[in-house]
C-alpha cells in the first residue's frame, strides 16, 4: 500500500466527517456567496481548526472571491487545500540524526496522550530503517509504566534501560545515555512520564531530563518531541507552548489520528506555533506511524 | 480550569456595565461575543447555538424586571442557562442489596480509566464500601500490572486473570469473586477503545450485557475538543451510560467537554478527577461549577475540602490555640501542610467569592511555601514557640539549615506576628469572613511580605534538597 492510501485509510474516519461536512457545505455548481462564507466557518470550527485559525482560513476564501480567483463553491476545497500546504516549508519536518554516535529522541506529553505507544511505534520505525535502537524507561511514575515499555521492547525487538518504579527519572536518562554510547547505538528513545502542563514542579522535572541528556551526550537530545492527543481540542495550543518554555519541543508526534473526526487541530497548531508535526500516529499496532507529510495529509483529510 | 472562558465571559460583561437597560441590540451584540467565547473554549458548535438561543430569548423577555442592572441581570441568566446546561445531576450510586453493585468504566485510550478505577475504590472505601477491581483490558500492555500497583495503593483487591483472551469472561469471573470473597462492589476497569472501533465497541456493549451493571460510565479527558460530544453519542448509544466521568479537570482546560456534553448525551457529568493522587476525585455540581466559571467562586466546594482535612477535635484544639495567641510556628507548619492537600494555593484562592477576579495573572509560587517549611523545621522547639528570640546568630544558623538567606529567615518571623494577631482576631468568626480576612492579610503583606509572591533569590531555589524534590515528585 502506498504511503497515500496508508494514510487515507487511516484518516477514513477523519475524511468521512470533515469531507461531508465540507461537502455538504460546497456544493456543485453553486455560486460563493456570504452564506457560503459563513457555513464554511462553522464547518471549520466543527473540526477543530479553532477559532484563530478558522478566521484566518477564512479571511483568506473571502479574499479570493472577493477578487474573483474562486467564483464556484467546488473550488474552494483545492483553493484551501493550497494555502493550507503552503503553510509548511518542507525543512522543519527532517529528523535531525546526531553526526555521530547516538541520536537522543526525548519524548514528553500529557497523561495519556500515548507517549509509551508513540516510543514503540518509533521504535520499530527506526529498527526498520536498519537503525540500532535503544529505549529508556523514564516514565517512574505511573503504576507499570516500566512494564509497559518493556513489553512493548520484547515485541519489537529493541533493548531497553530501566530502572523501578519510583527512580529518579534523571537518573535513568543518565543510564540510558551511557548504555546507548557503550553500545552504540543509532538511536536512544527516551519515554517520559505524562505531565500536566500546568503542574510548574513536574514541568521542572522534565527540564532536568532534558539537561542530564544534555550533559551525557553533546548535542543531545537531536529531538523532542511533543506527543499530541489528535482529539485533543484546543488545549493542544497551550500544551505545545508550556512545554516549550521548559524543554525545546523541536516536533509534534500526533497520536490516535485514527480516532479524530477532527483533523483541523493539525492545521490550526501549526497555523498557532512554530512546531512542525513529525509524525502522526494511526492505530494500535507498531506498524501504524508515519512521517508527516502536509500536502499527502491534508489532501487525504479533504478526498472523496 | 475554565480561566479562558471565565475571563472572556468577565469581559463582556464589563462592557454591559454602564448601559442604561437591556435592548435587543446590545444582547445581539453581547451574544455574539458568548458565542466566540464558547467556541474558543471548544464549547460543541449545536451547543453554543442553542445555549445562545436560549439566553438571548431570555435576556430580551427579562427585560421588564427594572431592579437589577442590565450585566447583573445577563450574568443571572448566563449563570442559570450554564446550570440547565450541564445538570440537574445526581451523583449518587444506586447500591443494591445484595450486592454486587457492579460500576463499569469505558472511554477512549488515556482518558484515564485505571487511575479513575483507583479513585472510585478509595471514595467507595471512604463510604465504608469493600470494593473489588477486576482487570478487563487485556489489550493495553501492562495494564494489569498498572490496576494492580494501584490497588496496592488503596488498598483494593484485584482481580486478574493474565491468560485470558476474553474481557466477557473476566468481568463474569471477577463478579463471581466478589460474591464469594464477599465484596459488595465491583467496578470493571475495560480497555480503552475508538468510538469507531466497532469490535472493540462490540466487546464493552457485551460486557454490559452480560454483567448487567448498574452503573455504566464514560471516562472523559476534559481537555477533549469538538470531538467530546462525537465520543460520548457513541457511546452512550452502544452502552446506555449512567453518567460521565470528566479526567483531567485540573489542568487549564477550555471547559469544553464539561459544557457540551449533557446537550447532546442527556447524560450529566457525575465526577471529576482533579489530580493525579488517589483521593483527587469530586462529585460535580453544575451551579458550584458554573459560578466558578463567572467569576463567582465556590465557597461550597472549599468548606467540603477543608472539613474533609480537618477533623472536629483539631480543629476545637486549633481554635483555642488561636484565641489565646499561642499559635505556634509549628502549628502554622500543621496548617500550611493541611492547606497544601486541599490543592494549590491558586486553585484555593479562585474558590473564595470575589477572589478570582482579584488573582488575576497574581503568579502565587508554591516552591515559596517549600521554603518556609524548611525554614520553619530549621528551628529549635525554643524559637518556634516564640519566634522573637530569633537573632542574627540563630537566623544564621536557621538559613543555613534550610539552605536559605539569613533575610528570608527575618522575613518569616517579622510576619508571623502580626499573623498570630490576625487569627487571633479572626477566632469566632464564620470561614468565609476568615477567608475574606485572610486574604486581605496576605495581599496587605505581600507588599513587604511573607508570602512573596513573585519570583525568589536563586539562593532559596537551592534550599530544596535531593530527598525533598523526590517527595514532592511522589506527592
Amino acid at each position: 500500500m502506498g504511503l497515500f492510501d496508508r494514510l487515507k485509510n487511516g484518516l477514513s474516519h477523519t475524511r468521512k466527517k470533515v469531507s461531508a461536512s465540507f461537502r455538504s457545505v460546497l456544493r456543485i455548481g453553486k455560486k460563493i456567496d456570504q452564506d457560503t462564507i459563513n457555513r464554511l466557518e462553522d464547518a471549520m470550527l466543527t473540526a477543530d481548526f479553532g477559532p484563530a485559525t478558522t478566521q484566518k482560513l477564512v479571511d483568506v476564501v473571502r479574499s479570493g472571491w472577493k477578487k474573483g480567483e474562486i467564483v464556484e463553491e467546488q473550488e474552494v476545497t483545492d483553493y484551501l487545500v493550497r494555502h493550507i500546504v503552503a503553510m509548511w516549508p518542507e525543512s522543519d519536518r527532517r529528523i535531525h540524526f546526531a553526526e555521530s554516535g547516538p541520536t537522543v529522541i526525548l519524548v514528553s506529553g500529557i497523561n495519556g496522550s500515548g507517549k509509551t505507544t508513540s516510543v514503540a511505534k518509533l521504535g520499530h520505525y527506526f529498527t526498520n530503517q536498519g537503525k540500532h535502537v535503544i529505549l529508556g524507561a523514564c516514565d517512574t511514575f505511573r503504576a507499570a509504566a516500566v512494564e509497559q515499555l518493556s513489553i512493548w521492547s520484547e515485541r519489537i525487538g529493541v533493548q531497553i534501560v530501566k530502572h523501578d518504579q519510583g527512580a529518579d527519572p534523571g537518573a535513568v536518562a543518565y543510564d540510558a545515555c551511557e548504555a546507548a554510547t557503550a553500545r552504540k547505538a543509532d538511536v536512544l528513545l527516551i519515554d517520559t512520564a505524562g505531565r500536566l502542563h500546568t503542574q510548574d514542579h513536574l514541568m521542572r522535572e522534565l527540564g532536568k531530563i532534558q539537561r542530564v541528556v544534555e550533559k551525557k551526550i553533546p548535542g543531545a537530545p537531536h529531538e523532542v518531541l511533543l506527543v499530541l492527543d489528535a482529539t485533543i481540542g484546543q488545549n493542544a495550543v497551550n500544551q505545545a507552548r508550556q512545554f516549550s518554555e521548559h524543554v525545546s519541543v523541536t516536533g509534534i508526534f500526533l497520536a490516535k489520528l485514527d480516532g479524530s473526526a477532527k483533523g483541523g487541530i493539525v492545521v490550526g497548531i501549526r497555523d498557532q506555533l512554530n512546531v512542525p508535526v513529525k509524525f502522526v500516529g494511526l492505530g494500535e499496532t507498531p506498524d501504524d506511524v508515519e512521517p508527516f507529510d502536509p500536502g499527502t495529509f491534508i489532501k487525504a483529510m479533504f478526498a472523496d | 480550569m475554565f480561566d479562558a472562558l471565565s475571563e472572556r465571559l468577565n469581559s463582556v460583561f464589563r462592557g454591559l456595565r454602564g448601559r442604561g437597560k437591556i435592548t435587543e441590540e446590545n444582547v445581539s451584540e453581547v451574544m455574539r461575543e458568548i458565542r466566540t467565547a464558547l467556541l474558543e473554549a471548544d464549547v460543541n458548535l449545536e451547543v453554543a447555538r442553542a445555549f445562545c438561543d436560549e439566553v438571548q430569548q431570555k435576556a430580551i423577555g427579562a427585560e421588564v424586571i427594572k431592579t437589577l442592572r442590565p450585566a447583573d441581570m445577563m450574568v443571572k441568566i448566563v449563570h442559570d442557562e450554564l446550570v440547565r446546561l450541564m445538570g440537574p445531576v445526581d451523583p449518587k450510586i444506586p447500591f443494591i442489596s445484595p450486592g454486587p453493585t457492579i460500576l463499569l468504566m469505558a472511554g477512549l485510550q488515556g482518558s484515564g480509566k485505571t487511575t479513575t478505577c483507583g479513585k472510585m475504590a478509595k471514595l467507595l472505601l471512604a463510604r465504608a464500601k469493600r470494593p473489588l477491581m477486576v482487570a478487563a483490558d487485556l489489550k493495553r500492555p501492562a495494564a494489569i500490572d498498572q490496576l494492580e500497583v494501584i490497588g496496592q495503593q488503596v488498598g483494593t483487591p484485584v482481580y486478574t486473570e493474565r491468560d485470558q483472551q476474553n474481557a466477557v469472561k473476566v468481568c463474569r469471573n471477577g463478579i463471581a469473586q466478589a460474591r464469594k470473597t464477599d465484596r459488595d462492589v465491583v467496578i470493571l476497569d475495560t480497555a480503552g477503545r475508538l468510538a469507531v472501533d466497532e469490535e472493540m465497541m462490540d466487546e464493552v456493549a457485551r460486557i454490559a450485557t452480560t454483567t448487567n451493571p448498574q452503573q455504566i460510565y464514560l471516562v472523559l479527558d476534559a481537555m477533549t475538543g469538538q470531538d467530546a460530544v462525537n465520543t460520548a453519542r457513541v457511546f452512550n448509544q452502544r452502552l446506555e451510560l449512567d453518567g460521565i466521568i470528566l479526567t483531567k479537570f485540573d489542568s487549564d482546560t477550555r471547559g469544553g467537554a464539561a459544557l457540551s456534553v449533557k446537550h447532546v448525551t442527556g447524560k450529566p457529568i457525575k465526577f471529576v478527577g482533579i489530580g493525579e493522587k488517589m483521593e483527587a476525585i469530586e462529585e460535580f455540581y453544575p451551579d458550584r461549577i458554573a459560578g466558578r466559571i463567572l467569576g463567582m467562586g465556590d465557597i461550597l466546594t472549599l468548606v467540603e475540602q477543608a472539613q474533609r482535612q480537618y477533623d472536629q477535635e483539631e480543629a476545637a484544639k486549633l481554635e483555642a490555640k488561636m484565641a489565646s495567641g499561642k499559635f505556634a510556628l509549628d502549628d502554622f507548619l500543621v496548617q500550611l501542610r493541611k492547606m497544601r492537600q486541599m490543592g494549590s494555593m491558586k486553585d484555593l484562592i479562585k474558590k473564595i467569592p470575589g477572589m478570582g477576579d482579584m488573582m488575576g495573572d497574581m503568579d502565587l509560587d508554591e516552591g515559596e511555601i517549600v521554603r518556609m517549611e524548611a525554614a520553619i523545621q530549621s528551628m529549635t522547639p525554643k524559637e518556634k514557640a516564640n519566634p522573637k528570640i530569633v537573632d542574627a546568630s540563630r537566623r544564621r544558623r536557621i538559613a543555613r539549615g534550610a539552605g536559605c538567606d539569613p533575610s528570608d529567615v527575618s522575613q518569616l518571623v517579622k510576619q508571623f506576628e502580626p499573623m498570630r494577631n490576625m487569627m487571633k482576631a479572626m477566632s469566632g468568626q464564620s470561614l468565609p469572613q476568615r477567608l475574606k480576612m485572610g486574604m486581605q492579610f496576605s495581599k496587605a503583606m505581600a507588599g513587604g511580605g511573607l508570602p512573596r509572591l513573585k519570583g525568589s533569590s536563586t539562593a532559596s531555589r537551592r534550599s530544596l534538597s535531593k530527598k525533598d524534590r523526590r517527595k514532592r515528585r511522589k506527592r
